[in-house]
This record gives C-alpha cells, sequence and structure tokens, in this order.
C-alpha cells in the first residue's frame, strides 16, 4: 500500500532517493536543492540506506566522483541547481559522453549574475546539448515519480546515459504538497539491481576507461551518442507504460491538457504547467477553446509528437524561462524547438514566445490568461504581431 | 609471499604498464609508475589526471594499462578516485562485490596537482578515502608545451616563463606541495624519486598499506622540459636528490624522518648546469640568481633537517 504525505518537492526526491538506494550519492550544498542531500544524509545517518554519501568539497567534485562511481560499476546520484550544475560543466559532457547512467535531481535555479537563488531554467537550459537526458516535473509527485523512472531509462543497457530530473526551485522544492510514496518493496521491485557491464572494479578483466581519442574514432563515438539517444526516445516510452501501469498514473512524453477540441495552445513545463491549467479551467469556463502542452520529456525532445499534438490548433504560445541571448529575436531554448519541430512537420501556424520568471518572477494564472487572450487574436488575425514577448518585466 | 625488492624477484613480475606506450625515450613518469607498480603485490585500480602519462598510454583504441584504469579529466583525478573507492567499499559492505585487498592510485603532473587539482586532492584526503594519490613531478606543464607551473623551479626557462632579455626565466620559488599534503595531517605522506627506486618502492608500499589516504611526490625527470640528454634521467634525477633540491623524506603518522641523507651534499649548480633549462642562469648578469637558489635550497633543507630531528 502507497502512502500519502504532506512533502516538500525536495523531501520527496529524498524518499524516492531512499527508497532506490544507490550505491554512491555524491553531492555538494547549493539552494534550493540543498535540503534534498540533507535529508537524504539522515537517512544515511540512521542507517536506512546502503549508500556511501560522498560530501564532496565543490559541485565538480561530486560529479567527478559520480563519473568515477558510476564507472566502478555502483548505482550513483547526485543533486544541484544552476551555479553548481555550471561548476559541474566539464564533467556534465565526461558523464555523458562515458555513458555513465548517473540520476540527478536538478531544482532549477537561476544562474548568476546578478546572484539569485530563485527559480528559472537558464541552469538546465545550458546543459541542453550535453547528451543528458532532461526529464521535467510539475510538482514534487511528478519529481518523485521522474526519479525512479529515470533510473530505468538511464541504465537500460540501449541507452546508458545520464538522467537529469527538473523540478522548480522553492516553488516547488520547498511547497508542501500532498504526495503518494509507494511502498519501498515496489520501487526497489520497478528498478530492480543494477548490472553494470563493464565494471572498472572488475580487476580480473581490467577496462580502460576515457582513453585519448582522435579523429579517426571520437567522431563514431559521438555518434554512437546519437544512437543512444535515438533510442531513449522508445525506453522513454517503454518504462513510463510500465510505471503507468503498475503505479496508476498517466505519463506520456508531454501532458495534452484539454488539447481535444482546442483552438489554441500553450507549451510550458514544470510548475507554471500547474498554473497554466488554472488559466485554461478559467478560459474553458468563459466558453474558451484554450489548451496546455506540458512537457515532460525535454531530452531527447519529442519534436515529431508534439507537432502531431498541435496540428490543428490556430495559434500556439510558447512559455520560456530562460533566454538564448543573441538568438534569432533573442527567444528562449523551448521556443527555438517548438518552432523547428512544427516547421519540419509541416504545421504552419503563428507562434509566439512569452519569456517569463526569470530570477524567481512570480507568474500568475491572469498572466497565463492574457497569453491565451493574444494567442487567440493570433489565431483570428492569421499573423503574429511581435514574436517575442517579456511578460511581466519593468521596461 | 610479498615479492622482495630485489632486481631478480622483481624482473620476473609482470609489467603492469605494458610495454608499447608512446611516453618519451628517458621519460622519468613511466619509469615511476613502472617501479611503483612492481613494488605491489595486491591488484591495482587507477586513475590519472589528463597529462603526458594519460595520453601517451591510451590512445584509443589501444590501452598500455593492463590494470583498471580511469581517466576523466585534468584537475579531478583525486575526485574520480574517490567515487570509485566509494563505490568499491559500498558495493563490498553490501555484498555485491568480493572484498580483493584493491589498492587504488591516482596518478598526475604537477599541473594537475599542485595547480589545477589541488582542491580536488585536498578534499578527497580530508575526507580519508582509502587511496594513494602520486605527484609525477617534472616541474611544468610538459603535456602542453613546457609551461610554468607553480612547481617550476625558480629560475627555469618554460614557454610561459622565457628567458627573456629583462626578465631571466620564471621568478619564485616552487610551492612545497608535500609539505602542504603533510599539513593534512594523513597517515602517510612522502618525497621520492626514482633514482632510489628502492626508497621509492618501500614508500609505495607503506603509502597503500596505510590504512588511509596517502600523498606521494616523486620527482619525474621531462628531458624535453629540463633539457638534457634521454639517457640522463636518473643520474640528473640524483643530483636533484644529492643537492637537496629534492629531499628524500617522509612523514609517517605525523613523524618526519629523512630517508636518505647525501654523504657529500653538492652544490645546486652542479644539478642546474647539467639541464638546458637553467643554462641562462649562467650567464655573467644571472648568476646571483643560482646563489638566491642556492640560498632558498640550503634553508628549506636546515628546516627540514630540524623536522626530522637531524638539525
Amino acid at each position: 500500500m502507497s502512502k500519502f504525505e504532506a512533502l516538500t518537492g525536495n523531501a520527496a526526491v529524498s524518499n524516492a532517493m531512499r527508497q532506490i538506494n544507490p550505491d554512491v550519492v555524491a553531492a555538494y550544498p547549493i539552494t534550493p536543492q540543498t535540503d534534498t542531500v540533507q535529508t537524504f544524509s539522515e537517512f544515511v545517518a540512521d542507517g536506512l540506506v546502503d549508500t556511501e554519501f560522498v560530501t564532496v568539497e565543490s559541485e565538480h567534485s561530486a560529479m567527478s566522483a559520480c563519473v568515477g562511481a558510476s564507472a566502478a560499476g555502483a548505482r550513483v546520484m547526485t543533486a544541484t541547481s544552476a551555479n553548481g550544475l555550471a561548476l559541474m560543466w566539464e564533467i556534465i559532457y565526461i558523464a555523458a559522453s562515458n555513458r555513465c547512467p548517473i540520476v540527478m535531481s536538478l531544482v532549477n535555479r537561476a544562474l548568476s549574475a546578478p546572484i539569485n537563488i530563485h527559480c528559472d531554467h537558464s541552469d538546465v537550459m545550458g546543459m541542453r546539448d550535453s547528451g543528458w537526458i532532461i526529464l521535467m516535473s510539475e510538482n514534487g509527485q511528478e519529481a518523485y515519480d521522474n526519479i525512479i523512472q529515470a533510473i530505468r531509462i538511464g541504465e537500460h543497457p540501449d541507452v546508458l546515459l545520464p538522467v537529469a530530473v527538473c523540478q522548480d526551485g522553492f516553488i516547488t522544492s520547498h511547497s508542501l504538497e500532498r504526495v503518494e510514496l509507494f511502498e519501498d518493496g515496489e520501487v526497489q521491485d520497478f528498478v530492480g539491481t543494477h548490472e553494470p557491464q563493464w565494471p572498472l572494479l572488475d580487476v580480473e578483466d581490467p577496462k580502460t576507461y576515457g582513453p585519448l581519442d582522435f579523429y579517426d574514432y571520437y567522431y563514431e563515438h559521438k555518434r554512437q551518442q546519437v544512437e543512444a539517444m535515438e533510442k531513449a526516445h522508445g525506453v522513454i516510452r517503454e518504462v513510463t507504460q510500465e510505471f503507468n501501469d503498475r503505479f496508476g498514473r498517466e505519463y506520456g512524453l508531454f501532458e495534452a491538457y484539454r488539447m481535444d477540441d482546442a483552438e489554441v495552445a500553450v507549451i510550458a513545463a514544470n510548475s507554471t504547467a500547474g498554473t497554466a491549467k488554472t488559466a485554461v479551467d478559467n478560459l474553458r469556463d468563459q466558453g474558451l477553446k484554450a489548451g496546455l502542452l506540458k512537457l515532460r520529456v525535454f531530452r531527447p525532445f519529442p519534436g515529431q509528437e508534439l507537432a502531431e499534438a498541435l496540428r490543428g490548433v490556430s495559434a500556439v504560445a510558447v512559455m520560456d524561462r530562460a533566454i538564448s541571448f543573441g538568438s534569432m529575436d533573442n527567444a528562449g531554448p523551448l521556443f527555438s524547438e517548438v518552432v523547428s519541430a512544427l516547421t519540419l512537420n509541416d504545421v504552419h501556424v503563428p507562434i509566439a514566445d512569452y519569456v517569463y520568471g526569470l530570477g524567481g518572477r512570480d507568474i500568475r494564472p491572469g498572466e497565463i490568461e492574457n497569453v491565451y487572450q493574444e494567442a487567440f487574436q493570433m489565431a483570428e488575425n492569421g499573423k503574429v504581431e511581435r514574436r517575442v514577448r517579456y511578460l511581466g518585466v519593468r521596461e | 609471499m610479498v615479492t622482495k625488492l630485489t632486481p631478480k624477484e622483481l624482473a620476473k613480475k609482470e609489467e603492469r604498464l605494458a610495454p608499447g606506450h608512446r611516453l618519451c625515450a628517458g621519460c622519468g613518469a613511466a619509469i615511476v609508475v613502472r617501479q611503483m607498480l612492481a613494488a605491489i603485490d595486491e591488484p591495482v585500480v587507477l586513475a590519472n589526471a589528463t597529462g603526458c602519462l594519460e595520453v601517451a598510454t591510451t590512445i584509443y583504441p589501444y590501452s598500455s594499462w593492463r590494470v583498471p584504469w580511469i581517466h576523466n579529466a585534468f584537475e579531478n583525478a583525486a575526485s574520480t578516485m574517490s567515487g570509485v573507492e566509494a563505490a568499491y567499499r559500498s558495493m563490498v559492505r553490501q555484498g555485491k562485490l568480493e572484498e580483493k585487498d584493491v589498492k587504488f592510485i591516482a596518478y598526475g603532473g604537477d599541473g594537475g596537482t599542485y595547480d589545477i587539482g589541488i582542491q580536488a586532492l585536498s578534499g578527497a584526503v580530508e575526507r580519508g578515502h582509502q587511496f594513494l594519490y602520486v605527484c609525477y613531478d617534472n616541474g611544468a606543464y610538459m603535456n602542453t608545451g613546457i609551461q610554468r607551473s607553480s612547481a617550476t623551479p625558480f629560475g627555469a626557462h618554460t614557454t610561459t616563463s622565457p628567458a627573456g632579455k629583462v626578465i631571466p626565466g620564471k621568478q619564485q620559488f616552487r610551492k612545497d606541495l608535500t609539505k602542504v599534503m603533510a599539513a593534512h595531517d594523513i597517515p602517510y605522506v612522502a618525497q621520492a624519486a626514482p633514482s632510489k627506486w628502492r626508497d621509492l618502492m618501500q614508500k609505495t608500499r607503506k603509502a597503500v598499506n596505510c590504512g588511509g589516504p596517502a600523498f606521494m611526490n616523486v620527482l619525474a625527470s621531462c628531458n624535453r622540459g629540463w633539457r638534457h640528454e634521454t639517457d640522463e634521467t636518473i643520474e640528473v634525477t640524483q643530483l636533484a636528490v644529492d643537492s637537496c633540491f629534492w629531499p628524500l623524506y617522509e612523514v609517517e603518522n605525523g613523524e618526519w624522518s629523512l630517508t636518505y641523507k647525501p654523504r657529500k651534499k653538492v652544490p645546486v649548480k652542479k644539478w642546474l648546469e647539467r639541464q638546458g633549462r637553467f643554462s641562462h642562469l649562467f650567464r655573467d648578469e644571472n648568476r646571483h640568481m643560482i646563489d638566491e637558489m642556492q640560498e632558498e635550497v640550503d634553508r628549506r633543507w636546515e628546516k627540514l633537517l630540524e623536522r626530522c630531528g637531524e638539525g
């Protein structure tokens, strides 16, 4: 029997980590992730897990230790935010390239400068090309559910890639919500045991990890990473299906909320998707056909499925909690992805980008309702007035 | 049976670093690694910082390592090894892995250790991981083409501390990393050189059996950077030892002791004159630097004697 508890998003993740019982966790404190590993260290201190908790002296060393432990043959987890992720950067790429299925709880926070501890997605968007699988979570429950699935996805022999599970700093990481915790045994049964294929610790059959790789092989190894990412697409669907069947969920690559007869759609990720659902409901009450696509899998990007889900709507608005400085129209990174997906799948529809919530700036249902209103106008006029807007900023 | 440290017995052991690697002829690093690994009878797992030793031994699809080996990046051999060692302890404790008295050793050059890797090293030994970190110190960033590091000796010409018309080589004395590591109060810290091979091998054995983190700083000549003939490695190295530029000592559970005291201390000039990187110091206008270096070497040597109870 599962049980329901009032937990913060961070505590939900800590509990998932306790139930997964990884061999090694290496992490460093950084707001707003800190209490994930703080709570987890209590589990270690109380003997509730078998984990070696490596209390490293920096995030760079955290990810370095994770790579070492994963190559050694261990099941490995970590957690970080913003500048911590930025300090890991070099090793983020190495973790993916060495095919280390590390699972990270990434509590999204704005990158410095100016220094800010609150939520935006500048941290995760920076790692989008690093070779990590990236899952997004609307709330603590989804972060918990995604973390459990991430283990299976990353360690799948066809994949062997690290997975980052995102949730919004403070907004969900520190909010108490009703979270369903599955039985420890059920989670352990779902994640199973880690079966490393080439453990470094096999001293009878020595392996060389991380050799020098020049123009004669490097390219092929990068091509293999592409293949792993392509296969991850299918593996995510399989694992998600199994999770849904076992635990009574309805996850997909994304969630289509009231999309069936929608005339306009907003695309959003993480907690803002929850706020947007309220906006959709309010508009539906007024008889307006609004729908929402909540992104769950950001990497590998489900472009084709997303385009199919949007085929038939008359306008699309993308909500971006980050800016890709110097990109076309200084839009957000999600916008570029969605535009490419639609164009290449022959879905031609007016589309605009809404940058919002940087550095933790609040986003309210009313503002999202305005986004929908402008989308309805785009639909009616058949054209885009302004490609990129910055919601709630003082100009 | 522990292998006796005699050439006859050691010659019977299989080389753990296989021949065919592409380190330069006379490279000190290869000699150091082969001597150290020959001293250990137990299974080993190695981590390697980016550097000559890494690039020249693992050119994909080849590897010279007959033992498990991992390279991650430049500054993180110590933190990578903390992960490997933590994984070992965790999995052995859980019964997922058979305990085999594995010895964990991380290798880094002086750039990867004194400079960019010092934070990761300091953290890893403070946490008490049971591993030996070995710095093979050739006194510059040799892999990238002989740039100065904080281990580069005073006065040396490197490509970023060139002997110019106004500035004659490196202007600072080297960081004493061995003492920095001794200040961590870990069970074992030592300084060694391959010219005293039995001393190096005995220290290696002590280090991997000390029951906690250990650090060894081993002088490893690079003839490309030091500018001497490829067959002079051991001779030039021994001059560094006999001039007391590179004293051989150990700090065992806080107890300092010299493991070799030159019968007759050789002037540091004798070591300098054998290397092209110091040739500009022998010009009239720069000779004062040789005196300054001698003074500094003497000062550090006297202090060390005092610490070792030989003052």
